[in-house]
């Protein structure tokens, strides 16, 4: 017991590294019997995502690495919380699989440079790359997962399988959570075949007026399309330029100007069979169009996935989720001095501001909930450090979401406030 | 089941008047006649008839009957279409049966988004009917796609043969309006991805009813490929054929759909439609590829050579659509031919990977000959679910009872080699004792918390999913007795 108090009373550091799931639990519940609270995270890659907390100590779960099963047959790989995501990614790719998700490399944001978080902060933010709207979420590819709850308990939920009914989906629960409700302990994600062959139809100088019907029109055809992007041309802001030829230098972008991209991939006959199908169904004229082949192609959605647009900006950074019938209407209702690009066919929108105030943050969001979408803060600047509202959410999911972070972590000790305020 | 509130019970026409004061009196029905036809679901071994069924028109109807019964302490069954195969929509002897029967209508077509709104009772099939024309179609194909309402599909997070490729409900779901048990109706999701906060959707999703009643759903609809083929490939071991599904997958090959049988249900399903099916196979593959037509065709073509070289003895390419639906006509008569078989059957539902499935169904022949009953088995090999149908005859006690061990014994045994219990047919009471077989005491009191969470006083849908009896009690499997099924017009496989 009193080696346990230690982790309440130690000087030494203000960081926890357990290297066992009995270790997580034990301090938990260590912490649990005290009431103070602990922060959770990861490797802290995206710590800068959500609210700061003002927790004494800090448990990391990074000592708490390595792949525990890799069976590229049963499309599953079950790791330890903290194992990193880049090596996860490598030991795939021996065997041609994937997280299909495209989890987000969020250092270049942060940083300026690769950073990859741990597989337990991707499960717990829940933020997915360009493929989303095909593939789905992180949150479609938890198969299972082991954690401790705010009580200091090992629980467990899921299994290795596709198809499980048995009991709730708590996977489900717990990506998107922050922290706030378990410390993850080991996540079974399932993965899927790389593509053999990717490339992307670029059309030139769309403006934002057409360039979403095009991705509409693409994503709805039979072409299987993975990747649907609008980048425009400069916004009317000196601070926020858009970069775009600085961040995609690629041989095969023929032109200048907004680039609107659609990637297709698959095996290589199919993938040009599909591309030629999209540019006759689009009637894109050759002249205004480039292909980016297979490397290219690859290259270029590893920077749109990895937000390179937006590397080492010292502006706010938010990301909306709308409907993508919406994203022109609430284009046109922001001001034009945001540099932004669209994700998922319009359907996200990741959007780099700067002198932004919390009151028009609040404005913006209103709009957002009008068109039935969600926004969130993603990265702090100098001008805006803090958000109160860093998420949205109304009155009757807060209450929920109350009782939900109850029932795991009734004396609200994991990563309190970390999302909402009383959450 | 849970105690019954005998109060309740003597409270019944007091409970009866204030519900037609709540919603329209004529979608109050209370009569012992009124009340028969729901007494059971898909799983009609099981049969109790509630206290009162109500119709609500409307979410806030559903709010009101919802908010009355909290008030006053009464138990709360809601209902789909009642096919569900494990008991989920059982009723209680003191409970008010919510059905969702008028909540019929598609309310949206929304192709910009590429989605649907309906009401839950509207089917499953008919969310695909009205898209069908432009191309589209809703993923998730339950095989009593005809019957069962888009809402009970939530509730159970139901799959169907393309839950690989595909998904199941979860993964196809945008949004949904629901109601908790105190009233407060909610909207979840919408039209947009994901969602902020924690994911309630994916928590109702699968949820069996025990959590929320579901008034209104928003899932998405997908482009149809434009090829669609299928290998028909027969076996002379069952291992060849599960070392060539998992060559299938190693290979990186995720087929729409990958369906196997062994030789008892090749030949029973062969003599009831007459697929064409080999019968010398000791086991058989159903291999169905989508895409361009040159994906189909490279694909057909690995399918092929991956089959040879794990020694099959027969492969066949459907030609056309009519030959492709003529491969699915036996498959999808699994059900029914084990019905013509035998008197009675038992259906499980259990998930393995699918590796283990040679070990699996060599445990399943070694379990049958102790148990002297006969079984035919259906795999999703693509998803790893396992459908083993045992035959016997329930007009003999001692087969009852043989049946129902040997039945818990294959469901263990599936856990065992890292499967689950139930792959899609959901716990229910069928399999609620035998959740302790895959999770420990903790595991199934932090789920209960979040019941209780959500409703206080365990009203919606008690005595579903938790153990009860904390011994893992070995009964309950989908009851077959003499092919009269519950609903024999819906397909089952």
């Amino acid at each position: 017991m009193k080696e346990k108090q230690n982790f309440l009373t130690s000087q030494d550091s203000e960081f926890i590294y357990p290297k066992k799931e009995q270790e997580v639990a034990d301090i938990i519940k260590t912490f649990y019997k005290s009431g103070f609270p602990i922060e959770i995270i990861g490797s802290g890659s995206k710590k800068e995502i959500g609210k700061p907390l003002q927790c004494e100590k800090t448990l990391s779960l990074l000592k708490l690495d390595g792949i525990i099963e890799y069976l590229p047959e049963e499309l599953y790989i079950k790791v330890k919380a903290g194992t990193k995501i880049d090596l996860i990614e490598n030991e795939l790719k021996k065997n041609n699989q994937q997280l299909a998700f495209e989890p987000i490399d969020f250092g270049y944001l942060f940083l300026g440079k690769s950073n990859c978080g741990t597989a337990a902060g991707q499960v717990a933010c829940n933020i997915s790359g360009p493929r989303r709207f095909k593939v789905g979420s992180t949150r479609d590819h938890i198969l299972g997962f082991r954690a401790v709850n705010g009580r200091g308990e090992i629980i467990k939920s899921g299994g290795t399988v596709v198809k499980n009914v048995t009991g709730y989906d708590l996977s489900k629960l717990i990506c998107s959570s922050y922290g706030t409700l378990v410390a993850l302990t080991e996540i079974t994600f399932k993965v899927l075949p790389a593509f053999k062959e990717s490339k992307t139809l670029v059309i030139h100088n769309l403006s934002i007026d057409s360039a979403p019907e095009y991705l509409q029109r693409a994503i709805s055809s039979s072409n299987d399309v993975s990747g649907a992007s609008f980048f425009p041309t400069e916004p009317a802001c000196n601070n926020c330029k858009m970069n775009i030829e600085n961040t995609f230098k690629l041989n095969d972008l023929k032109n200048k100007g907004s680039l609107t991209a659609i990637r297709i991939e698959g095996l290589k006959k199919s993938v040009n069979e599909r591309i030629k199908n999209l540019i006759s169904e689009l009637k894109v004229s050759e002249s205004n169009i480039s292909i980016l082949e297979n490397l290219q192609s690859e290259i270029f959605w590893k920077k749109i996935k990895n937000l390179e647009l937006f590397s080492l900006t010292q502006n706010n950074i938010f990301r909306i989720v709308i409907p993508p019938s919406e994203c022109i209407k609430l284009i046109y209702e922001l001001p034009n001095n945001f540099k932004y690009f669209l994700d998922w066919g319009g359907a996200a929108i990741w959007m780099e501001a700067c002198q932004l105030s919390e009151q028009k943050f609040e404005s913006i969001r209103k709009k957002v909930v009008k068109h039935g979408g969600y926004i969130s803060m993603i990265k702090n600047s100098s001008f805006l450090p803090y958000v109160e509202d860093v998420f949205t959410i109304n009155s009757t999911r807060f209450t929920i979401s109350q009782s939900i972070k109850k029932s795991f972590d009734p004396k609200k000790i994991l990563n309190p406030g970390k999302m909402y305020t009383g959450i | 089941m849970p105690k019954i509130d005998r109060k309740v019970i003597l409270k019944k026409d007091i409970i009866v008047k204030c519900l037609k004061k709540i919603i329209n009196p004529d979608n109050v029905l209370d009569h012992e006649d009124e009340l028969r036809p729901f007494e059971t679901d898909g799983l009609s071994a099981y049969k109790q008839k509630p206290l009162i069924i109500v119709f609500p028109e409307n979410t806030e109807e559903v709010s009101k009957i919802l908010t009355y019964c909290n008030q006053e302490k009464i138990k709360v069954v809601p209902r789909g279409a009642g096919t569900g195969l494990s008991g989920g929509a059982l009723p209680l002897a003191d409970c008010v049966l919510l059905s969702l029967g008028k909540f019929n209508k598609v309310l949206e077509i929304d192709y910009k988004n590429r989605c649907i709104v309906a009401q839950p009772g509207v089917t499953n099939l008919s969310i695909t009917n009205v898209v069908q024309d432009k191309g589209f179609y809703y993923a998730p194909d339950p095989s009593s796609q005809i019957a069962c309402s888009i809402g009970g599909n939530v509730a159970e997070n139901s799959g169907g043969v393309h839950s690989l490729k595909y998904g199941t409900t979860t993964n196809n779901l945008l949004g949904a309006e629901v109601v908790f048990m105190d009233g407060t109706i909610v909207k979840l999701g919408g039209k947009s991805f994901d969602s902020e906060g924690y994911d309630l959707l994916g928590l109702i999703t699968g949820s069996e009813g025990l959590l929320c009643v579901i008034t209104e759903v928003t899932v998405k609809i997908l482009k149809k490929p434009q090829t669609t083929k299928a290998a028909l490939i027969g076996f002379s071991t069952i291992e060849d054929g599960g070392k060539c599904v998992s060559e299938i997958i190693s290979n990186g090959i995720i087929p729409a759909g990958m369906e196997m049988m062994d030789k008892e249900l090749i030949h029973a399903t062969d003599n009831f439609v007459k697929a064409g099916y080999p019968r010398d196979a000791e086991s058989m593959l159903i291999v169905e590829l989508d895409g361009t037509d040159s994906d189909v065709s490279e694909l057909i073509e690995s399918v092929n050579n991956i089959a040879k070289k794990n020694k099959a003895s027969s492969i066949k390419i459907s030609k056309n659509e009519k030959e492709r639906l003529k491969f699915w006509a036996g498959r999808k008569a699994a059900f029914p031919a084990c019905g013509d078989m035998a008197p009675d059957y038992y259906c499980m539902d259990g998930t393995i990977p699918r590796g283990k499935l040679t070990e699996v169904l060599r445990e399943i022949k070694r379990l049958s000959k102790i148990y002297n009953l006969p079984v035919a088995n259906a795999f999703h090999a693509g998803d790893g679910n396992l459908h083993p149908l045992i035959m016997y005859d329930s007009n003999d006690k001692k087969a009852l009872k043989k049946t129902e061990k040997f039945g818990a014994e294959i469901l263990k045994y599936c856990v065992k080699v890292g499967g689950v219990l139930t792959g899609e047919h959901g716990v229910g009471i069928e399999k609620r004792e035998l959740m302790c077989e895959m999770f420990n005491n903790t595991d199934i009191q932090q789920q209960i918390k979040i019941k209780k969470a959500l409703d206080v006083s365990s009203l919606l849908n008690p005595g579903k999913v938790f153990p009860i009896l904390r011994k893992c009690a070995e009964e309950g499997r989908v009851h077959i007795h003499e092919g009269k099924t519950k609903f024999p017009n819906i397909p089952r496989f």
